[in-house]
């Protein structure tokens, strides 16, 4: 029931996907707020450049899964929501899934994106945590208090990308664990069935 | 600032009150990662029927005010609506000796009261005094009660077994009511519907992902509201992240 989900935690729902591509490659470098800030606010102007560039919504999304691809580590978000069911999959089907599952979170966020007209980010602080780097923004949007949101960015891929951002709490890598692995359930663990519906899920 | 320290015997009745919460949430499972939910089956059941009325009820009543009543109208009603809600926050900010957020939120209620002519404006964001969003399930994580286990109220939705014990206190304590005059606060209720309504348009498309586009619409609420919710209770304690490069399976 939505009413109970608080204004947040709405407004994280609508971030998960505008926040998405807004981290981008070099943010681990950066070693000033400044530069982090300065990257981000480009990125929030490309991705409001698309979503007022006046494009058919297929063309959006199709430029949001490139934006994604730039900036996102898709596979280990990919293999992370997958989980366990991962384990006895063939590297055919982990290519396969990892390819379909690219598809789905571009379109499923993409769709929020025109949600996101008129916000801004600013960074807060960046730090190192373990082997990656936690850049904290803070989010405003017109009638809303500010919120935090933060990205998590690694080099392990061999390119400075994030691979989880949290939105008020609530962490990307999770809801999308919880969703495929509800979709999986639903399909009787058939990992080939899940593979072909998420080509035209999201 | 008035300080938070009360007098004898409405310190000794909050003490009391103390006691009496943290003995119905001895069961609560010290607050984690993980998910608690005991009554998974009876919140199904119940998910199901809030998703009823919003499909009956709820979305139909939004789409009907969201497409009727022009956007700073709603508006009005909402800041209103969250305007009355101000003086509980303060109650439960100087409950949890929180003097900051009890000073920023009754300069909030003070200046968008007069200036905002009773709330329907909101002045004092426009010079940084944001809501400090609090309510008595907070107080309660404040004083050291537990979480308790996951629950889905009708109507209500999400929730846990220490935030329904707030929301009633929070009914119970709400200034407003001894405060303000009979009128004031049936205008404040028919608001509080009205900014309900105005959420439900508002946000409809992403409501409506969740809740009839997600493979399990149930466990994806309960994952979205207990993240957020501890998020909002950890305060500036350090998040613990899991690290997939390292384990691909942890969550």
């Amino acid at each position: 029931m939505p009413n109970n989900l608080s204004r947040r935690s709405i407004m994280a729902g609508i971030f998960a996907g505008a926040c998405a591509v807004l981290a981008g490659p070099r943010v681990a470098m950066a070693l000033t707020d400044a530069q982090a800030s300065d990257l981000i606010t480009r990125l929030v102007n490309e991705i409001n450049g698309v979503i007022n560039s006046g494009v058919s919504e297929p063309a959006m999304y199709r430029r949001f899964e490139e934006i994604f691809d730039e900036y996102a580590d898709v596979e280990i978000i990919a293999r992370s929501a997958l989980g366990v069911a991962g384990r006895s999959a063939s590297a055919a089907q982990m290519r396969a899934f990892i390819e379909a599952f690219r598809g789905y979170i571009a379109r499923k966020y993409g769709k929020r994106f025109r949600e996101f007209i008129g916000g801004r980010l600013e960074v807060k602080a960046t730090r190192q945590v373990k082997s990656f780097h936690e850049v904290r923004t803070t989010a405003y949007l017109k009638g809303e208090a500010p919120f935090e949101v933060t990205f998590l960015v690694s080099d392990k891929s061999g390119r400075n990308l994030f691979f989880n951002m949290y939105i008020e709490g609530v962490n990307m890598l999770a809801a999308e664990r919880t969703e495929i692995g509800a979709m999986l359930d639903m399909r009787g663990g058939n990992l080939d069935r899940l593979i072909e519906d998420l080509k035209t899920a999201g | 600032m008035s300080s938070a320290s009360s007098s004898g015997p409405t310190r000794i009745r909050k003490i009391g009150a103390i006691v009496a919460l943290t003995v119905l949430s001895a069961c609560a499972a010290p607050q984690g990662q993980g998910i608690n939910d005991p009554y998974e089956a009876h919140n199904r059941e119940v998910h199901e029927i809030n998703k009823d009325i919003d499909r009956t009820v709820l979305r139909p009543v939004s789409r009907g005010y969201g497409s009727t009543v022009p956007a700073p109208v709603r508006g009005g009603v909402s800041r209103f609506s969250a305007n009355l809600d101000l003086p509980g926050m303060v109650v439960n900010d100087l409950l949890q000796f929180r003097a900051e957020d009890a000073i920023v939120n009754s300069a909030r209620f003070l200046l968008n009261s007069t200036v905002g002519l009773a709330g329907l404006f909101d002045p004092a964001s426009d010079i940084g005094l944001y809501e400090r969003e609090t309510d008595f399930g907070e107080t309660l994580h404040v004083w050291g009660v537990g979480e308790g286990a996951y629950v889905e109220l009708p109507f209500l939705g999400p929730s846990t077994e220490r935030d329904m014990v707030g929301k009633v206190v929070d009914v119970a304590l709400n200034p407003t009511r001894l405060l303000f005059s009979d009128e004031l606060r049936a205008a404040g209720t028919v608001a509080s519907v009205a900014d309900v309504a105005n959420e439900r348009y508002e946000y409809s498309e992403t409501i409506d992902s969740v809740l009839y586009e997600s493979a399990d619409s149930y466990a994806q609420g309960r994952l979205l509201y207990l993240q957020n919710r501890r998020f909002e209770l950890q305060g500036e304690a350090k998040p613990t992240y899991s690290d997939p490069y390292e384990d691909p399976y942890a969550q």
